[in-house]
């Protein structure tokens, strides 16, 4: 018999850092202490009120916050259903939600008296915006980005050069963002005594996906504040795309105690449904442990992580964050996944009706509220998280769409 | 007790030191992973580490992450890993003892896990990304099968800490040498012999030294103050590099330098 699932509760991580049955901390010993330290300097520096004025202030004027919440009327129109508004974290500095936790990351570094930052990325922005981070507080960095997404992501290596950072070529299995995770930790496991591992999405060995999480959640919270001076309510959907999940996490996370308000997470679809062909552990894996923690992941019968496919380096990943397979097992979130072709004409729709150009990855979720717009009345309203800009998928989708430079 | 319990009984009465060589299971292949056991067996190790190829190993550098993945290139998989030490291991008269990532053992099933080692006659497991904080589960299982817990205490290890480690953890204490990945190193930290020493005077458990250690002088320096000494990417690197010489060759000359090593011990 089918049975209830527990409702989703804010109130998450426990103090083993688990979200229900999921998180947790697989880790070598060596990095136990590090975890250790970071947990006790983020309790400080959130009982310091100095902290989150000084973040504030950076987010304000730094980032440039609050980030816009706009309605897309052409394209609500072009799809003929709800109105659909997005949440603009493109248009922060350095055109994406990540600087909100590298911002909030590096405070924590000079808290904890270390100079160095290491990093991985997949698209580059995590990385830029760790890059950017550093520049603004003078620490070195070092970001680990995979040799396949080097070469997709050109125009973010190059930023990350210009902004100071050493950026290092993994070049071990897929050569993608799970495979810079790996080398961004085997680094920490010899430096954890001098250098903080500014860890870009809500997924790895707790409480990195806590801290993400919180410092994501002023998208959410902003979204609510915007919703009720725009229209004096909440939205009837909210959709954001999800690779290892940091901007649907700070997306949904304020959302998750308005159980009216549907929440949906749009995963990776790749070519299709078949293995290898996807980016979608929520949708097509199991759960299981990958990078220090227990989530949905896609592995194979001996627990061995499969490669994964997409389009978008930013969802080319074959784990999600621990918060997100709580949010599917106790149904508070629906997650589907969308193809590269479906994410490729929301890309269009959205430059061609708006002049706005999505990144490839929040072209997914553009994708999915396009769909459900049709299919809900036109006073509904739908906040689409537009995580990041397309500028630097400029390249990439000139291949994708056999066009020439020059 | 288990085979490793019984093994450091009687080393210490002897006041024996052990000698434990890791290889890489289905590197190149299982055949010659049980051939190279039982090499070194015979040449006098005290017990065989067998690493269980995992796809996103963090706490291995560049030559076992590469054994690794040249064993998941040739889809080595779980089921023949233990067929092949259930094979050997009633031919060898030494423990043997997996490496293994948890989610390898979770996807398997923890019980089920535990359940097909002992069957095979496989001593216990060494479980690198499985803190103690997260280890009660699995600790009781095996304890209920008397296989081995090897838990890992390393020099970020703050000392409270690792007295709690130690009390949880079964047949031995791994102690890594250094902050960092496996891999051969000339230096080891100058602080080392120091700490092992505290640790050994706090448990009763046998305490053995791993990563980097890859020397004789390694071995003179280090075996007095403890147990045992643990040897891996040193044997891994010479299976890849004399793989083109030849099985036979190979084989005897990963013996030979693990002769090396036991005549720096005695």
């Amino acid at each position: 018999m089918p049975t209830t699932p527990h409702p989703a509760s804010p109130q998450v991580p426990d103090v083993a850092g688990r979200f229900g049955e999921f998180g947790g901390r697989y880790v070598p010993e060596t990095l136990v202490y590090a975890l250790d330290q970071l947990v006790v300097e983020y309790e400080s520096a959130q009982a310091d009120p100095q902290f989150q004025v000084e973040l504030d202030d950076l987010l304000k004027n730094y980032v440039g916050r609050p980030s816009p919440l706009y309605h897309a009327k052409r394209l609500s129109q072009v799809c003929g259903g709800a109105e659909i508004w997005l949440k603009r974290e493109d248009l922060n500095h350095t055109g994406a939600h990540k600087i909100n936790n590298t911002l909030g990351q590096a405070l924590l570094t000079l808290r904890m008296g270390k100079q160095r930052v290491i990093a991985e990325t997949g698209a580059g922005q995590h990385g830029v915006a760790t890059a950017t981070a550093c520049a603004h507080f003078g620490l070195d960095c070092v970001v680990y980005m995979g040799e396949e997404d080097i070469r997709r992501q050109a125009p973010n290596v190059f930023s990350m050069k210009l902004l100071g950072a050493e950026v290092r070529p993994v070049t071990s299995g897929s050569r993608t963002l799970r495979d810079a995770i790996n080398e961004a930790m085997r680094d920490w496991m010899s430096s954890v005594e001098t250098t903080h591992y500014i860890l870009g999405s809500v997924v790895g060995p707790h409480p990195f996906p806590m801290i993400v999480r919180d410092f994501q959640a002023v998208i959410g919270r902003e979204t609510i504040a915007q919703c009720r001076l725009r229209f004096s309510g909440l939205p009837d959907l909210v959709v954001a795309c999800v690779g290892g999940g940091s901007n649907a996490a700070g997306m949904f996370f304020p959302f998750v105690e308005s159980t009216k308000v549907p929440l949906v997470g749009v995963e990776a679809g790749g070519r299709g449904n078949q293995p290898g062909d996807h980016a979608s552990p929520l949708t097509y894996g199991s759960p299981g442990v990958l990078h220090g923690s227990f989530s949905y992941v896609m592995q194979d019968e001996d627990g061995q992580t499969c490669d994964v496919h997409s389009m978008s380096a930013g969802l080319d990943y074959p784990g999600v964050g621990p918060e997100h397979s709580y949010w599917k097992d106790s149904q508070r979130v629906t997650y589907t996944s969308c193809t590269d072709s479906a994410a490729m004409a929301a890309f269009d729709a959205l430059a061609s009706n708006e002049g706005i150009l999505p990144a490839l990855e929040s072209s997914h979720a553009i994708a999915e509220a396009m769909r459900l717009a049709k299919t809900m009345k036109k006073s509904a309203r739908i906040v689409v998280c537009l995580s990041g800009r397309g500028d630097k998928d400029a390249s990439e989708l000139a291949r994708l769409k056999g066009v020439k430079f020059g | 007790m288990s085979a490793i319990d019984s093994l450091f009984a009687k080393f210490r009465s002897e006041n024996k030191k052990a000698l434990m060589p890791f290889v890489t299971a289905g590197d190149p292949d299982l055949e010659f992973t049980a051939a190279v056991i039982r090499e070194l067996v015979a040449r006098g190790a005290s017990m065989c580490e067998v690493g269980i190829p995992y796809s996103d190993p963090i706490a291995d550098g560049p030559v076992i992450q590469a054994s690794y993945t040249r064993a998941l290139g040739k889809k080595i998989k779980l089921a023949g890993i233990l067929d092949m030490l259930g094979g050997v291991a009633p031919q060898v008269d030494t423990p043997l003892v997996t490496m293994v990532s948890y989610a390898i053992i979770y996807r398997h099933g923890l019980e089920k896990y535990a359940a097909e080692l002992a069957q095979r006659g496989v001593a216990g497991m060494i479980v690198p990304d499985l803190p103690v904080e997260e280890s009660p589960q699995l600790a009781k299982i095996c304890a209920a099968r008397d296989l081995s817990l090897v838990q890992l205490i390393t020099p970020t290890t703050p000392p409270d800490r690792a007295l709690r480690i130690a009390a949880t953890s079964s047949g031995f204490i791994y102690y890594v040498s250094v902050a960092g990945i496996t891999g051969e190193r000339t230096q080891l930290p100058p602080d080392l012999v120091e700490r092992v020493s505290w640790l050994r005077q706090q448990t009763p458990l046998p305490v053995c030294i791993g990563f980097g250690v890859s020397q004789p002088e390694h071995v003179r320096l280090l075996a007095p103050v403890a147990d045992g000494l643990i040897v891996g990417s040193a044997i891994v690197r010479r299976i890849a590099e004399a793989n083109s010489q030849g099985r036979d060759t190979t084989i005897s000359a990963v013996g030979d330098y693990l002769g090396t090593l036991l005549a720096a011990l005695k």
